[in-house]
């Protein structure tokens, strides 16, 4: 459980993180989505206890992140996966670490066979690849099994057969009641391994939802539709609630209304249907669209509202 | 479905681990021991100090021995024991540039973050490495200087200038140079911890090492000889003498006691940095 209240973090005059309050559960795999420069690595930084807030509050299972007598079984991350010594072997790594809180030897085998370095554990960890550099450090971060996991941008650089393995990993790991929170700036990604969602922006909280109902607000589903009498169509379906946007092929685009209603509608008119269609708008554009409201909102002359986009749970 | 697919990726689930993993300071140590151990930088720092030591003490003895001094005020003031042992003079750098390789290559890389989110009361990381840092600087230097100290020796008797080990204040020089070389190592840690960067460091180490003894150097008289006893590699020094000269050096231990706290201060500057604030 990571449980962020107010949570700001100012370097001189730059704002990284403003007053930032959700709850990473349990049990789940949590998305932490932004763009670049969101603040995501700050906020996991604090998380990790290696930042200190600005001011507000960051706890993990209920302590503050530094408090933790064995921390690895508390908290286990990995923020950047080149921070190891080049010329140390994978196994050197992962045993200094272990040794801080006296974990054996034999769960340091254990972790690299699991995260599948096996075969390269005594070459110098400096001329990995990235996706092996990833491995080695979610091998770092489950060394102490801990309770709550924290990886900043764990899919970055691994293949397909990576990314597939990863993503059985995190939903195992929050199956066994972990909390798991893991960042990304691709939606897709996330969208595909997690089932809660932060989404900052400019350092400001977004959203804080679940996927699914983060796709459905952000970008509610057009209807395409073309009929064999399009402007008695529309007027028919003129309704508050509902969006008409006629498309460049003479189609029309309605957000608002079920595909089968709009059939329905048709049919009772008479209307003979040509074209029905639900388009569900990509998940990348949903995201753009919100942390692009959230840009726009702050190079205005900053309203009191904040974001543009809220949806607290 | 996935087992059917032929996978280079391991889905084999990672089992518990069920132990109580408490953080102590002598475990901190066992883990910094492997750090160092496995840090090639640690045997070729430690091995070209051991070079340097036996090397330049040895090559400087036979230019000695070339060249005796000669007069009455030359030879009562020619101390053959810090001939043999003037290649500690060039050792401290290597020391001290494992010193502060020792913290700033885990910033330059990233890895202090790893390091301290696992110990994240940090200081027993601290003094962790200075502990092991001043063990192996000793347990390299302290053979080291004595094979210096008999190898010069040896050449110098040729020319009947040698002291035994037997003789006062011989035996203290010899380990003193070894304790020398352990603080000097431990002013590089402590450089490198309160700069976090290998190049500011290492220059940071060649300015308090070399610097304020010319800086020194340059004040007028008798208030320039007084201050320079203070300058840190002066006051360090004086206990790698047999004689020190009162005008210009404190006496062996306070000198050494002087070095010493100019470790003490930086680490103590170190550990303030490290223990507040951001990793």
């Amino acid at each position: 459980m990571i449980e962020i209240h107010a949570l700001t973090k100012r370097y001189g005059t730059t704002t990284a993180v403003s007053d930032l309050t959700f709850t990473v559960r349990p049990g789940v795999v949590t998305g932490f989505l932004g763009p670049n420069g969101a603040g995501k690595s700050t906020t996991m930084r604090m998380i990790l206890g290696l930042d200190e807030p600005t001011s507000g509050s960051v706890t993990v299972n209920g302590r503050p992140p530094r408090a933790h007598t064995a921390p690895l079984r508390e908290l286990g991350g990995m923020l950047d996966p080149r921070a190891v010594h080049p010329s140390r072997s994978a196994y050197h790594h992962l045993l200094a670490l272990a040794q801080t809180s006296g974990i054996r030897r034999s769960r340091v085998d254990e972790v690299i066979d699991a995260v599948g370095l096996r075969g390269v554990a005594g070459r110098r960890a400096g001329k990995f690849s990235l996706g092996m550099a990833q491995r080695l450090g979610i091998a770092a971060a489950l060394l102490g099994d801990p309770a709550t996991v924290v990886l900043d941008e764990p899919v970055n650089g691994l293949d397909v057969e990576g990314i597939r393995w990863i993503r059985v990993l995190l939903r195992d790991l929050a199956a066994r009641g972990k909390t798991v929170f893991v960042s990304s700036h691709l939606m897709s990604e996330i969208s595909q391994t997690a089932t809660q969602l932060i989404v900052i922006g400019r350092g400001r909280l977004i959203a804080n939802t679940s996927v699914a109902e983060f796709v459905a607000t952000a970008a509610p589903p057009a209807v395409r539709v073309r009929s064999s009498d399009q402007h008695m169509l529309a007027g028919l379906l003129r309704s508050p609630g509902v969006t008409l946007t006629p498309a460049d092929d003479g189609a029309l685009a309605v957000s608002g209304m079920a595909a089968a209603q709009i059939g329905a509608v048709a049919a009772a008119a008479g209307i003979t249907v040509l074209e029905l269609a639900t388009e569900q708008a990509s998940l990348e554009d949903a995201f753009v669209d919100l942390t692009q409201d959230a840009v726009e909102f702050r190079a205005a002359a900053r309203p009191a509202a904040g974001p543009a986009f809220e949806e607290e749970k | 479905m996935t087992s059917t697919t032929p996978s280079p990726a391991p889905v084999a689930a990672l089992a518990a681990y069920p132990r109580p993993q408490k953080v102590t300071q002598a475990r901190v140590l066992r883990s910094e021991w492997t750090k160092l151990r496995t840090q090639p930088s640690t045997f070729w720092t430690l091995l070209s100090a051991v070079v340097l030591i036996t090397g330049f003490g040895i090559l400087y003895s036979l230019v000695r021995e070339t060249r005796p001094p000669h007069g009455a005020a030359a030879i009562a003031s020619f101390d053959p024991a810090a001939v043999s042992l003037s290649g500690v003079q060039l050792a401290q750098i290597a020391v001290g540039v494992l010193g502060v390789l020792l913290i700033t290559s885990e910033y330059a890389t990233g890895l202090i973050r790893t390091t301290l989110a696992a110990v994240p009361r940090r200081l027993p990381v601290l003094w962790g490495k200075a502990a092991l840092l001043a063990t192996a600087t000793l347990a390299m230097s302290l053979p080291a200087a004595l094979a210096a100290f008999l190898g010069g020796q040896s050449i110098l008797a040729r020319q009947h200038l040698s002291v035994p080990l037997s003789q006062p204040g011989v035996v203290r020089a010899v380990v003193g140079s070894a304790l020398y070389l352990v603080v000097a190592a431990l002013l590089g840690l402590g450089l490198g911890a309160v700069l976090r960067s290998t190049a500011g460091g290492i220059a940071a180490l060649f300015g308090l090492l070399f610097g304020v003894q010319l800086a020194a150097g340059f004040l007028p008289g008798s208030l320039g000889q007084e201050v320079g006893k203070y300058v840190p590699t002066t006051a360090g020094q004086a206990v790698t003498l047999v004689r020190p000269d009162p005008a210009s050096s404190l006496p062996p231990w306070a000198g050494f006691g002087v070095f010493c706290l100019y470790a003490a201060v930086l680490l103590g500057l170190a550990a303030l940095r490290m223990r507040r604030g951001d990793a």
